[in-house]
């Protein structure tokens, strides 16, 4: 720490410059937050918490997002380790496609994801078949938040995996282990910290989802939409505590998983 | 035995053609090439982890080409030993039986047994980024021994290794060998051939230019590559003597009744002295000199090289001379002549057994 003072004490004008503009991009980020949480007395952020739609609505959030987040990255995962692997026809167009949830707009690829889903359509009516209720229930809303943040895992995962050394696989089945065992416990382990960062950047990201869950299921209804629907019908006042309140869960929950799988890094010790 | 029959194989930018050879049951094959050559290629290739194009690989008179990796009967060794750094040194050595789903309490025992075999019995509990190049290479050794291969495949195992792990790591591998283990081993360093093989091989661009005991290949090299290659045309085998007295590594190797001065830090004991032939001088009469070794011999065969000519002379033991047509001429160099051979102890390398 000590030495990155200095360096930037002793340093030239344009990293002052630099610094500078990095001052000002935290700066944008940070104040916002700050005055949402500051703009929020203790006491509305209680009786906000009191509130059984606020707390239905938060509760109703992190669950689907991490429903959505586990149950997709059981194929996420393989395919993120297939596209760091393996040379394929296509490949480039199938990354493209990957990419493709983070360039639509949200709100088109919730109608699109409606068209898929609704009961007139052939995976909407036989899922209404064996009971399960996409449009208007928590299916639509996972549906959703996968949609728009599965890139984030594949991505995450398949740079995480194209970082270990195939050397390591050769050697494990060199030794007698199957491909599924050598997936399981050579590549997945020393991708750990990647598929971690890629599964809670897609959770982070299902959970801030607004536009394409509003249009596949506004009911029943995420902090996202609450939020917004309190804002348009109640105006600012009452939209902050709610803002604050999920902010501040939200970070709690990041904390803590970041906390619980912490694994001790072998490589420096 | 271990046959490879016109093996074509490639993998990335590199490939291997038309490698054919035999390493006999219990032999230790050292096979020589540069970097590039494609030498971990064909050990991926007998493993079964790179994809063989044409030819056949037989073990014990089996066609293996296209067997299951886990039913090759090869522990490979890699020249990084690609440990795996999120597993103790134990579970490493128990990876491979796991795999197997021996039981529990029969790997426990497995696992002590190799340690105590390879010396890593203090490392069980390390992690892998803990450990030495020499302590790395071990749990490696006994990785890979743990399923007990038919033949273990090294790939430049003495390699990153300072001269103490060196010498640690060619006698844990005269061990493994005197064991009955056979052995592939395949390295850019002729000293680590001299110092283990019972057969070399030696390959360039992807195929095997020549095979045979180390002593025929590097006095005989058969074609200009190998000889680039092994550079080495004097291999004496003798005992290298206690010096009488310590005079800064100055030692005494005795062969066949001759005694050659060398400069060494190796203790006593068998092994080889290597002198390059362009390091050998030669004269009509004693030559008066610092070089400490001079001997009285008679030219067996005049034979011309790429770059100069070869003088063959017999001197209780046969020592190659390289000079140039021009000392020919002028000292009027011919066979049966007698001449002197000399040449400095510091140009005589002693590399034990």
């Amino acid at each position: 720490m000590n030495s990155q003072i200095d360096t930037i004490r002793g340093a030239e004008p344009l990293t002052l410059v630099f610094a500078f503009c990095g001052g000002l991009v935290l700066l944008f980020l940070i104040a916002p937050l700050a005055g949402m949480v500051l703009g929020s007395p203790f006491a509305t952020l209680a009786e906000t918490a009191a509130d059984p739609e606020v707390r239905d609505s938060i509760w109703l959030t992190l669950w689907t997002s991490m429903a959505a987040t586990l149950l997709l990255s059981v194929a996420a995962i393989p395919f993120a380790y297939l596209l760091a692997r393996r040379s394929f026809p296509l490949k480039g167009l199938v990354s493209a496609i990957i990419d493709l949830p983070i360039v639509v707009p949200h709100s088109a690829a919730g109608i699109a994801i409606l068209g898929f889903v609704s009961s007139k359509s052939v995976v909407g009516g036989a899922a209404e078949r064996i009971g399960i209720h996409f449009v208007g229930g928590a299916p639509g809303i996972m549906a959703a938040m996968a949609f728009v943040s599965l890139p984030f895992l594949i991505n995450a995962a398949r740079d995480g995996f194209a970082a270990v050394p195939e050397r390591f696989e050769k050697a494990a089945l060199n030794l007698g282990a199957s491909p599924a065992r050598v997936f399981a416990t050579v590549s997945v382990p020393l991708a750990w910290r990647s598929i971690l960062s890629g599964l809670v950047l897609m959770w982070a990201r299902g959970l801030s989802e607004f536009g394409a869950v509003a249009v596949v299921a506004y009911h029943p209804i995420v902090t996202p939409v609450l939020i917004y629907e309190r804002f348009g019908a109640f105006g600012l006042k009452y939209a902050r505590p709610v803002a604050a309140l999920f902010l501040g869960v939200c970070l709690v929950f990041f904390l803590v998983i970041r906390l619980l799988a912490r694994r001790p890094d072998h490589a420096t010790r | 035995m271990l046959r490879v029959e016109h093996l074509r194989v490639r993998a990335g930018d590199f490939s291997l053609r038309d490698v054919s050879f035999t390493v006999e049951d219990g032999a230790y094959f050292v096979l020589l090439g540069a970097s590039g050559a494609g030498k971990t290629v064909l050990l991926e290739a007998l493993a079964g982890l790179a994809p063989v194009r044409e030819g056949r690989i037989l073990l014990h008179g089996a066609d293996i080409t296209r067997a299951r990796i886990r039913h090759r009967g090869f522990g490979l060794v890699y020249q990084d030993r690609a440990l795996f750094p999120h597993l103790t040194v134990r579970r490493n050595i128990a990876y491979g039986l796991h795999a197997r789903r021996m039981p529990r309490a029969l790997v426990r025992d497995r696992v002590e047994e190799l340690a105590r075999e390879t010396g890593t019995r203090e490392l069980l509990r390390r992690y892998p980024a803990t450990l030495s190049g020499g302590e790395a290479q071990r749990v490696a050794l006994a990785r890979a021994l743990a399923t007990q291969p038919q033949c273990l495949l090294l790939d430049e195992p003495l390699s990153a290794l300072d001269a103490h792990a060196r010498g640690e790591m060619r006698a844990l591998l005269r061990a493994i060998h005197r064991g009955g283990r056979t052995i592939l081993h395949v390295t850019h360093d002729y000293e680590e051939a001299l110092s283990l093989a019972t057969q070399v091989g030696v390959i360039e661009d992807g195929t095997i230019r020549q095979t045979g005991p180390p002593g025929e290949v590097f006095r005989h090299p058969r074609s200009e590559f190998v000889a680039r290659f092994v550079g080495i045309r004097n291999i004496i085998e003798g005992r290298l003597e206690t010096p009488a007295e310590d005079r800064a590594g100055e030692a005494l190797f005795v062969s066949n009744g001759l005694s050659f001065h060398t400069l060494t830090d190796a203790p006593p004991g068998p092994g080889l002295l290597l002198v390059r032939s362009e390091d050998v001088t030669l004269s009509l009469t004693r030559p008066e000199s610092s070089a400490r070794n001079c001997f009285p011999g008679t030219i067996r065969e005049i034979v011309p090289a790429r770059l100069g000519v070869e003088v063959y002379v017999d001197a209780g033991v046969e020592i190659a001379a390289l000079v140039t047509p021009g000392s020919v001429e002028r000292i009027g160099l011919r066979e049966g002549l007698a001449v002197w051979v000399s040449f400095k102890a510091g140009a005589a390398r002693f590399i034990g057994e």
